[in-house]
């Protein structure tokens, strides 16, 4: 059986808090946190970014799972903003880590699935027998437009899944996808912010693909809510994934450990991997555990995984999740947060 | 700096790969093809950790024009537990907190960017131990 050998996640130091957001703009700050529940988020500095998160996050992985990165045969990253338009991502991450040169690179985006798409690909090539190991990053550094909703909880973010078929920290029991074409969410070439269907991102798009593809792989399974430990959904803001976990089933308290998003914000590509990383920093052997992304466009990936014995060995090798996101090192203000976004133009 | 040498300097921007001379046992970084301190020229190559310490440090309140939006902030050279030393940009932290002896862990980021439209160059920055 194939699964994760190694994890790792990463969380840039700086935050900024929804209240200061809405001072900006003049708007309640008590509404926006008690309607998304968000109170704040992360903010790259202007030295971070997908690629850099992607290194600190698979440097993470691999010293968990111990292996030569040679060993490494594959290697993707899901990301919506990859820093070029035009150069991969994953080429420089592959030098960073000591992967390859003999190993197959590609960037993938899918709004904020594009995370566990690289994950559900590695693992695929894994359990056929391709290669030995393989990467699945999910990392962005997301944007939201300047008084937008999505400024309150865009942020940056990820984490890397290595997987292969022995010393396994999580077995990968089942997958499931569900996949429609649904525009709740877009960014046209050459726009600096995306843009969103506001209502429409939420009954016809992250609801009806989390329930869908979580209700597939239940079924597929023969599972239900009450046999796992833990369950993370997709975090574009508090509320959405308490909701969908709720309308399956699950309890607050299945889903507390990986909701990150009240003091992370929406790390798109990095959300639900995240979760997930945060998961298995504490996870007992044989917990079983769900996992439900969710991109826009728009498609939801689901992932049943149960713990091994070896994962609390393991996971003491690098930093926890909540180790990075409990201990910000600065608080923005608006216009430092404005200044490290590149929200201010100068001169060249 | 022209993207052939940044390319060139790949090995030790990306992975702290470092030389130790086989004769006298000083480390270089980056590497060298003849030792500084006895001329010897056979090495081995190693890996430097990615962790370290400031021997020291200064502040900058006036930079070049790309580093501008990030003033004040530290430049170190931090002294690895091979013994090599590096010069790097001290982040994530104030300027003020960066003293001789401060352990430091050694982060992958961006360094800068060639113009708007240029090759992005990457490499290492300092973070205090346990940020």
């Amino acid at each position: 059986m194939a699964g994760i050998v190694g994890y790792g996640a990463y969380i840039p130091r700086k935050r900024i808090k929804a209240e200061e957001i809405a001072r900006q703009w003049g708007r309640d700050a008590a509404s926006i946190e008690k309607g998304l529940l968000l109170r704040e988020k992360s903010v790259p500095g202007l030295d971070e970014d997908t690629i850099t998160i992607s290194v600190a996050a698979g440097r993470a992985a691999l010293d968990r799972a111990g292996i030569d990165p040679q060993r490494v045969g594959a290697l993707y990253i899901g990301s919506e903003s990859h820093p070029y338009a035009v150069k991969p991502s994953g080429t420089i991450v592959v030098e960073a880590l000591g992967v390859g040169p003999r190993v197959h690179v590609a960037d993938f985006e899918f709004a904020c699935k594009a995370g566990t798409e690289a994950m559900f690909v590695a693992l695929g090539l894994v359990e056929s027998g391709r290669v030995e190991y393989a990467m699945g990053i999910g990392a962005d550094t997301s944007q939201g437009a300047p008084n937008d909703a999505l400024e309150f909880s865009a942020s940056a973010g990820g984490a890397a899944y290595l997987f292969g078929r022995e010393a396994l920290l999580a077995d990968v029991l089942e997958t499931y996808s569900y996949t429609t074409d649904t525009p709740d969410f877009w960014r046209r070439e050459g726009e600096f912010y995306p843009r969103h269907g506001g209502r429409f991102t939420g009954e016809p798009a992250y609801f009806k693909h989390v329930l869908a593809a979580s209700r597939g792989i239940l079924e597929k399974t023969g599972l239900k809510p009450k046999d796992f430990r833990y369950a993370v959904f997709h975090m574009p803001n508090g509320k959405f994934p308490l909701n969908a976990g709720k309308t399956l089933g699950f309890t607050p308290q299945q889903m507390e450990t990986g909701w990150l998003v009240p003091t992370m914000g929406n790390t798109y590509s990095g959300s639900s991997p995240t979760g997930l990383a945060a998961v298995l920093d504490v996870a007992a052997p044989d917990d079983l555990i769900l996992i439900t992304s969710f991109g826009s466009g728009a498609a939801s990936d689901s992932f049943v995984l149960r713990a091994t014995a070896l994962l609390p060995e393991r996971r003491g090798r690098a930093r926890t999740v909540r180790s990075m996101l409990d201990h910000p090192t600065r608080y923005l203000t608006y216009g430092q947060y404005a200044s490290y976004r590149e929200k201010i133009i100068l001169n060249d | 700096m022209p993207s052939p040498r940044y390319w060139r300097e790949v090995p030790s921007r990306f992975r702290l790969e470092a030389v130790r001379c086989r004769r006298c046992g000083k480390p270089s970084f980056p590497a060298r093809t003849i030792c500084p301190a006895c001329r010897g020229t056979e090495f081995e190559q190693i890996g430097l950790t990615r962790e370290g310490t400031v021997i020291t440090s200064t502040v900058l309140h006036v930079a070049p024009d790309e580093f501008a939006m990030e003033t004040p902030y530290a430049v170190a050279i931090v002294e690895t537990p091979e013994g090599a030393r590096l010069m790097a940009q001290l982040v994530d932290c104030e300027p003020s907190e960066v003293k001789p002896g401060l352990p430091v862990a050694l982060e992958f980021r961006l360094i800068r960017q060639e113009g708007h439209g240029g090759i992005l160059c990457y490499g290492h920055k300092a973070v205090p131990a346990g940020a």
